[in-house]
């Protein structure tokens, strides 16, 4: 019974990190653009962690310093993301084109400033602060669930709240009606005097800041290091949750939790007698085929944001 | 030959060459960051690229992968299509060759074409889902490609492990020799690099990417889906076809690019950590040389001599060669981004004219 208790945990230690992500795009793609590029503001986010955390370990933060590698993430990713903004909303460039670009770019920054920094070593040195896990009194102790749900990273009750206050954010306060309606017509939007370069450029830098403590997520809590594989795939799972999740904080986050179930159970494969004879490589592509069978299943593509995807020229209305 | 000319003419060809000097410079840049010497680095790549037949061998070995892949990417997009799958069919291409090639035994003038032929089917067939799940279920190919590029890597690595593997190592049995696909003069006459039947498959390749675009039917169905599915649709052209076809003989591209890293180049498959990146360089390759075909030969032999030489900087100056994937990454964000560069050059253009003005009065 201890197993599903640790199943649900790990779950959502992979979850936590997808779900920063899609929020992230969430917003991006909310205003309006398409951002292929969280995979490489994920990578710029595990990078900019662990470089932060590791110099403030060394200067003698201690346990605070993950907190600082937290705050690096979010400024490191930010100014990634306004790459991707100054060429597609000012220059009104091609944004899967600059997406994928951002993706090479970030991950070519992220290892060879490792490179330089730790004397030619492909990764990091291995951190000694990272989140430890938090467990909430009371709760923590119910049976299967309190182990499951309620002794998790901070990153996870970070994310949980931030799921509530993204949700509040797009659906009850006239920032998000304009955000979404900047996505949606954004000629009608700038009729009644929406700036919509402002708010794409909001969006955007949202989803700089939210994929980068997705990044550092992983690095903090999974793998206590930054390498070039830290991030595998997972920018473009987060992108597969968005759409799976209609573009809905609540939906998004639910997807994201299936995808997390798909890589936690690697970890568990050797533990239940039914997988045991099953080749590793079958669990390491799951994630990949059950999200690509997810996407073939969902249906619904008119609930993607109208106007995604296409630069706003004010001259053309 | 207005396409020629159209490829030389002024503008389009401005974008790029500033693109590419930036980009030097942005490298330039990330070397003085982290403590280097950038002038030092960049005399060391060329003294490595041209310093002896070998190393010129080995660029040209190295350049041949990108042409496949770049015009394996340049084809979809002429077609409206984003092929970012190139690199796990590439890595089918390698591993549909490899079963052939270790496992069968047959005369040279058999062996070598049917491992040609599998491996480009693997990859065809591989694109061909991508092509069929966006054509039947709408499913956004960029996305559907990346998850397959990674089930790609982790099925290849299966299908070594399983049934190829050499004992006790972590790579396959070697391939036949009635398989490979060395060309033996030539590499006597390079000091030993290794030199293959892929690098003329693939000018062959860039050939059939122009004549099958340009000068057929089919080709001028495919790229009118490119231009305007809509239209294309209503002028009674079957734009789901078109769009699996078009994903199908993409990847058979990546995947002869990938057939030819095994029988020309390595003669074994390794279990790989991560996938050989060359498919992502064909996204770089395509972009700089706008879809062209004279454009991605000319991108490919660029960035082809950049990565080789990179082992150069990092011999002769100490940089470490990820400082390539920065300058190639800078290149095609201004390519893709080509309204920035624009806006660069145009105090320099209006300052032109001023002058030219001034010279008139």
């Amino acid at each position: 019974m201890e197993v599903w208790g640790q199943l649900i945990n790990t779950t959502l230690v992979f979850s936590t990190a997808l779900i920063f992500a899609a929020l992230g795009g969430m917003f991006s793609e909310r205003s309006g653009v398409v951002n292929i590029g969280l995979e490489g503001l994920m990578v710029s986010g595990a990078f900019a962690a662990a470089v932060a955390t590791y110099s403030a370990s060394e200067a003698g933060f201690g346990s605070g310093s993950p907190w600082i590698g937290l705050i690096a993430a979010v400024v490191y990713g930010v100014l990634f993301s306004l790459l991707h903004a100054v060429a597609t909303i000012t220059f009104k460039s091609d944004q899967t084109v600059v997406g994928v670009v951002i993706n090479i770019l970030a991950l070519g920054v992220a290892i060879y400033f490792t490179r330089s920094l730790y004397d030619g070593s492909v990764q990091t040195p291995q951190l000694y602060d990272v989140f430890s896990k938090v467990s909430i009194p009371l709760l923590s102790d119910i049976p299967i669930l309190g182990e499951g749900f309620f002794h998790a990273y901070p990153t996870t009750y970070i994310v949980a709240i931030l799921v509530a206050v993204s949700y509040f954010l797009l659906f009850k306060t006239p920032f998000g009606l304009r955000l979404r309606a900047v996505g949606e017509h954004p000629s009608s939007a700038d009729t009644v005097g929406i700036n919509v370069s402002r708010y794409r450029y909001i969006g955007v830098m949202l989803s700089g800041a939210l994929a980068g403590l997705g990044g550092a997520t992983i690095t903090l809590t999974t793998t206590s290091s930054f390498a070039y594989n830290t991030i595998s795939g997972q920018g473009f799972i987060a992108l597969a949750a968005l759409i799976f999740g209609k573009w809905n904080p609540l939906g998004l986050a639910g997807a994201a939790v299936f995808f997390g179930f798909a890589q936690a159970i690697r970890n568990f494969a050797q533990l239940f007698d039914w997988s045991k004879n099953i080749p590793t490589e079958v669990f390491y592509m799951l994630p990949y085929v059950l999200t690509l069978i997810v996407l073939a299943a969902a249906v619904g593509r008119s609930s993607a944001p109208s106007a995604l995807g296409q630069p706003y020229d004010p001259a053309r209305r | 030959m207005d396409t020629t000319k159209k490829i030389f003419n002024k503008s389009s060809l401005l974008v790029p060459l500033v693109s590419i000097v930036l980009g030097l410079i942005i490298g330039a840049i990330a070397m003085l960051a982290g403590g280097y010497n950038p002038i030092l680095a960049y005399t060391s790549l060329f003294e490595r690229l041209f310093g002896s037949p070998y190393h010129m061998g080995e660029a040209i070995r190295a350049i041949t992968p990108l042409i496949f892949t770049g015009i394996a990417v340049a084809f979809a997009f002429r077609t409206g299509l984003f092929n970012i799958g190139v690199e796990g069919q590439f890595v089918m291409g390698m591993t549909g060759a490899t079963l052939i090639g270790v496992l069968l035994d047959l005369p040279w003038y058999i062996h070598g074409p049917l491992a040609i032929v599998t491996g480009a089917l693997f990859g065809g067939l591989w694109a061909g889902i991508v092509g069929f799940l966006k054509a039947t279920r709408g499913v956004n190919e960029v996305i559907s490609s990346i998850m397959l590029n990674w089930t790609a890597l982790y099925l290849a690595n299966y299908i070594v492990a399983a049934f190829l593997l050499e004992p006790g190592q972590q790579k396959s049995r070697p391939i036949h020799a009635s398989a490979l696909m060395h060309i033996d003069w030539l590499i006597e006459l390079m000091d030993r690099a290794r030199m293959h039947w892929g690098t003329l498959i693939a000018l062959l390749g860039v050939g059939v990417f122009y004549l099958l675009l340009w000068r057929t039917k089919q080709g001028y169905e495919l790229r009118a889906v490119g231009h305007n599915p809509d239209a294309a649709l209503y002028a009674g052209m079957n734009v789901n076809r078109t769009i699996v076809k078009s994903m199908m003989i993409s990847g058979v591209f990546a995947g002869l690019g990938g057939v030819f890293e095994v029988l020309g180049v390595f003669g074994n498959q390794t279990i790989m950590a991560a996938s050989p990146g060359y498919g992502f360089d064909g996204i770089a390759v395509a972009l700089l040389g706008g879809n062209t075909p004279v454009g991605v030969l000319l991108a490919s032999i660029l960035f082809g001599g950049l990565s080789y030489g990179s082992s150069g900087m990092s011999f002769g100056a100490g940089v470490p060669s990820e400082i390539v994937r920065i300058v190639i990454g800078s290149v095609i964000f201004f390519v893709a981004a080509h309204g920035i560069v624009k806006y660069m050059l145009k105090p320099f253009m209006q300052k032109r004219s001023a002058d030219k003005r001034k010279e008139a009065a």
